[in-house]
């Protein structure tokens, strides 16, 4: 909640158009009260549909083997990996917005926060299936976790970079979807108590756990936010480091440097926020919540983007830099054979991730283009294209070529089923999008409405009429906190 | 008599009657608040659609200490993952890693870190549904439909000498725009939303 009664006139207005609370609550709930249209059985018929094949190719690969996905003994990490740390990439950006935002009182969060929560959520469902399947025999997944069992008992290596992953992303995920929870309750009760049917009544009101809305409730729902943010803070920042730690602990060529966690994480957000900019552009135009998402939010996203981006560029001249600079022939080799040489098999993906992460996203730079919207939804597909090949680069192009040159002429593609398995989480992660968008409130509710008084578009005018007129009373009445 | 003890449906509380005022503009409610508690009503509840800043302090609720629960979870994780892993790793199944300590801390702090933030998390918000008790078919009396919606409800609650009709035309006095007597339970039960459910036989029951 804004702790402020009174904000600058220069900040933009975070609510656009003539609002009130109810009016507010009608925007939002609106959408998710009517039945579904055309347009969105279509979208959400074509993700059941990707979800089914890549449900199909996921059998194949339990059933046969992972001799299914083209990997080969060079390359024991191909687009399952790549895809995992792409999907947790993307899973970043909502914890940062509701806790990291939270946490710096930046009241543009409160428009975009629900939706990237959600999408943090089902990202992070989807980077599961990857090391899940990856895995070969599926079924003995639960060896992973350590409790006392009838195999020794055997515990999992604790000083594993992999096992690290598996409590960082299951916390991550426990966690991001608490905090995603505990903020949709008080909105399923705004659903709740408008519902006309049975069904609506009955599921609305399990989903909301009997809230009321009573000040001590209130009270304590404030704390748990604000812990809950600084909790996930350094979760959120944990959770891309430790998956760096996969690469950065091992002693392969390429994958062995200590700039990588900073370099993940920056990449995380950026990517993330590219994720957040193609679905709320889109959410936004479909939902009619133009005055809530409104051109300042995704402008504010867009330099976040270029900063991230910005620091990416960075990390990789300077991972460049030092392979270079280390004297470490085989390391040096990595990087100029490998990857910058753009005649190697694989020079063309180093050279897209370059164009799509540093060059493009600098574009950002200019006012005008970062408030052009349909730009941004333009920028932010190409910038997810160019955070899939730098994870694509790092992870095949270091492994391709081995301490075993008889190896190298392995060139590795992937089959249908690995290309499937990544299609089925798409498919996944807008199936799961689709029904969130239409039977949850997109937008924080509460939050808009505790931030509407003051950084409202009718109320700010209002106020800056009555700052005009006479100073003074403007003081007492509106900036002086009375209570 | 009532059939509260008949019921299938737990029942924590009390039936009783409240003065419910409702209120459109958080501007009119703060002085509305001091003025009844100047005036020695006691405030049974205010529900509002969104947290309001400094309402709790105007009613004179005391500060949650569902931080400080937070922290005993969270310090319970540190220790189960230190403790954990430094039993596993040097008395139960000692491994030798290249040569590397049994008892290795550095290589603990991932996990650790981990532990501590989810046992803390997850521990948070089950004292935060146990205290708010909030749970899926967790039920309870709602005086006024809007006050998810657009309305600050403030809730009197009537004792043996209360006089209805003065609380009333107090609440009117103080800007209240909606005002009414009702009688309901003030804790919780297992129900459901979509059906009626009759806590009581209300003929029988007898103010």
């Amino acid at each position: 909640m804004s702790l402020l009664k009174y904000e600058s006139q220069l900040r933009e207005p975070l609510v656009d158009g003539d609002k009130n609370y109810h009016q507010v609550t009608e925007d939002i709930i609106g959408p998710i009260e009517v039945k579904p249209g055309m347009l969105w059985w279509i979208g959400f018929s074509l993700a059941v549909c990707l979800l089914l094949f890549g449900v199909y190719s996921v059998y194949r690969e339990v059933t046969y083997g992972i001799g299914q996905w083209n990997l080969n003994h060079t390359i024991g990490w191909g687009w399952d990996i790549t895809n995992f740390v792409w999907w947790i990439g993307i899973g970043h950006a909502g914890t940062l917005i509701s806790a990291i935002l939270l946490l710096f009182r930046q009241g543009w969060r409160t428009g975009v926060n629900r939706a990237a929560e959600a999408m943090t959520i089902f990202a992070v469902i989807c980077a599961g299936q990857f090391p899940i399947f990856h895995m070969g025999r599926v079924w003995v997944g639960f060896y992973v976790m350590p409790y006392p069992n009838s195999r020794g008992p055997l515990w999992p290596n604790f000083n594993s970079a992999l096992l690290w992953d598996v409590f960082a992303v299951s916390t991550y995920f426990t966690v991001s979807l608490l905090f995603w929870y505990s903020g949709l309750l008080p909105d399923l009760a705004t659903v709740r108590d408008r519902a006309k049917t049975k069904f609506r009544k009955m599921f609305y009101g399990l989903a909301s756990f009997g809230w009321t809305g009573s000040t001590k409730h209130w009270q304590r729902h404030e704390s748990l936010s604000l812990v809950l943010a600084g909790l996930a803070t350094p979760l959120v920042l944990s959770v891309h480091t430790i998956v760096s730690f996969d690469f950065a602990t091992s002693v392969v060529p390429g994958w062995h440097t200590t700039i990588f966690p900073p370099y993940f994480v920056a990449g995380a957000i950026f990517s993330g926020f590219a994720m957040v900019q193609s679905l709320l552009i889109i959410t936004r135009k479909v939902l009619h919540l133009e005055d809530y998402i409104t051109v300042g939010h995704i402008e504010a996203m867009n330099k976040v983007i270029v900063l991230t981006g910005s620091i990416v560029g960075c990390a990789y001249l300077t991972e460049l830099f030092i392979a270079w600079y280390g004297q470490n022939e085989y390391e040096w080799w990595a990087f100029r054979q490998n990857r910058v040489n753009l005649f190697s098999p694989y020079g063309w993906a180093y050279y897209g991730m370059m164009f799509c992460n540093v060059v493009s996203p600098q574009i950002f730079w200019s006012k005008k283009l970062r408030r052009n919207v349909t730009f941004t939804f333009f920028m932010s597909v190409l910038i997810n294209v160019g955070m899939w090949f730098e994870r694509f680069v790092i992870i095949v192009t270091s492994v391709y070529r081995d301490f075993l040159p008889s190896s190298w002429s392995t060139y590795y593609s992937p089959s249908i089923w690995e290309v499937g398995f990544y299609l089925g989480t798409f498919g996944l992660f807008f199936t799961c999008y689709f029904l969130f968008a239409k039977y949850f409130p997109v937008i924080a509710l509460a939050e808009i409405k505790a931030i509407l008084k003051t950084s409202g578009e009718n109320y700010k005018q209002k106020m800056t009429a009555t700052e005009k007129l006479d100073a003074e009373k403007f003081y007492i009445e509106e900036v002086e906190h009375a209570h | 008599m009532d059939v509260r003890h008949k019921s299938p449906f737990r029942v924590l509380g009390m039936r009783k009657k409240f003065v419910v005022g409702c209120f459109d503009d958080e501007k009119v409610l703060f002085p509305a608040i001091k003025n009844v508690r100047r005036a020695g009503y006691k405030i049974h509840d205010v529900y509002t659609p969104f947290p309001i800043h400094g309402l709790d302090h105007a009613m004179g609720l005391r500060e949650t200490s569902l931080h400080t629960a937070g922290f005993i979870f969270g310090i319970t994780g540190t220790s189960i993952a230190v403790g954990g892993m430094g039993w596993i790793f040097t008395s139960d199944w000692p491994l030798n890693f290249g040569g590397k300590p049994h008892f290795s801390l550095p290589a603990f702090i991932p996990i650790t870190f981990e532990l501590t933030v989810l046992l803390s998390a997850v521990g948070m918000v089950m004292t935060f549904c146990w205290l708010c008790k909030m749970m899926p078919g967790v039920k309870k009396h709602h005086f006024h439909l809007r006050a998810t919606d657009d309305l600050m409800v403030m809730v009197i609650e009537c004792t043996a000498k209360t006089n209805e009709a003065e609380v009333q035309s107090f609440l009117q006095n103080n800007g209240a725009m909606e005002i009414n007597v009702q009688e309901a339970e003030d804790g919780w039960w297992f129900g459901r939303y979509d059906k009626e459910q009759k806590l009581y036989q209300t003929e029988e029951v007898g103010y």
